[in-house]
């Protein structure tokens, strides 16, 4: 794999109230993002698990993202926090691991902001680009 | 209950660096509601072990299985052809769950994945705190339930010590003096002449002092 022909795996966990509503409202105003993100979505970003998280990393994702209701709005009134908490335990094992934190982050939308959605999608896939493959990824030979 | 808390990576990699097949085991009672060895921790570990073996190009023979118990023959013995499959366990039960397994299977590596801490409870999420030292011979109804053998630095009988300031101990100004606990707890309970009584020396025999201690109950043998 050569890095300049390198397009990043992204996973996105997002909440069904917020994070995929918003990448909805991004499709509704043709705001395209790019197809490296990959969407799992979720009742709530209080479901998404630490081992969610590592187990994209270790099926080869480059970068990882949750997408959450904003502080304070979200509809199961602190899953968006407890996944925040979550974000940051799950960074300090990738630092662990060797993988990296850097390509795991944690972003706020409303449902109405599909161009903050996509402008994520954007900022994430060239985080990522930048950083090149995942260790592991790079290990597996994909 | 048993607190415990996850050793790091490195640690544990090291352990089973030249062991090609390797168990994580989880234990699924005290380190399960602490957070640091149950079926989940043991799912994190033996991933992070596959993600980091892959990128040192070694074996990511790594299988996670979780019991109830380590520390009961009853939890431990259906899982032994499992064990007989793999080259080495890492336990992430408590120092108790890795001797379990270490006596029953005795031709296999068994390396604890987790520092055995204290007996303490969760006083709050997130938070865990010591509250006894298993000290072989119980004064909690002389002092207001609350234990200063582990929960005072000093593990005085008779305090507080000059070191309180505040209601704090001076090991910790974050730690509440447990002398100053016992005052107000007495104090509440309008027992606080028990403080005029002083307490004699304790006999520490029943504690580590005696070496290892053993409870032999014949009503319960078979």
């Amino acid at each position: 794999m050569s890095e300049t022909a390198f397009e990043p795996e992204i996973t996105a966990f997002v909440c069904q109230y917020c994070g995929d509503m918003a990448a909805d409202s991004a499709g509704w105003n043709r705001i395209s993002y790019p197809a490296n993100v990959k969407i799992v979505r979720l009742p709530c970003t209080g479901k998404v698990d630490v081992h969610h998280i590592l187990n994209a990393f270790e099926h080869g994702a480059d970068g990882v993202y949750v997408v959450a209701c904003p502080e304070g709005n979200c509809h199961h009134i602190n899953g968006n926090l407890s996944a925040k908490r979550r974000v940051k335990y799950a960074q300090s094992l990738l630092d662990e691991v060797g993988v990296g934190g850097n390509r795991l982050e944690m972003f706020h939308v409303t449902a109405a902001q599909g161009d903050e959605f996509a402008r994520i999608a954007a900022e994430m896939t060239e985080r990522i680009r930048a950083l090149g493959p995942s260790p592991v990824r790079r290990a597996m030979g994909k | 209950m048993i607190i415990a808390q996850r050793k790091p990576l490195e640690e544990i990699k090291e352990m089973v660096a030249s062991y090609e097949k390797v168990l994580v085991l989880g234990c699924g009672t005290c380190v399960a509601v602490c957070f640091a060895g149950g079926e989940k921790e043991a799912k994190l570990l033996a991933s992070e072990l596959r993600m980091a073996r892959q990128m040192e190009g070694k074996s990511t023979q790594i299988i996670e299985h979780t019991i109830q118990r380590q520390c009961e023959w009853e939890f431990i013995d259906p899982i032994k052809e499992l064990v007989a499959s793999v080259d080495a366990v890492v336990s992430t039960a408590c120092g108790i769950g890795v001797q379990g397994m270490a006596e029953r299977f005795e031709d296999k590596p068994i390396f604890p994945g987790v520092n055995t801490t204290f007996l303490g409870m969760p006083v709050q999420p997130g938070e865990f705190v010591e509250r006894c030292q298993a000290c072989g011979d119980c004064i909690l109804d002389l002092t207001g339930g609350i234990c200063p053998v582990a929960r005072c630095a000093k593990s005085l009988m008779n305090g507080p010590c000059g070191g309180s300031q505040n209601g704090k101990c001076e090991v910790n100004p974050e730690t509440p003096c447990a002398w100053q606990l016992i005052y107000d707890r007495l104090s509440k309970l309008g027992q606080l002449e028990r403080l005029l009584d002083v307490m004699p020396a304790k006999n520490w025999s029943t504690s580590r002092d005696g070496g290892l201690r053993k409870i032999i109950r014949e009503d319960l043998k078979l």
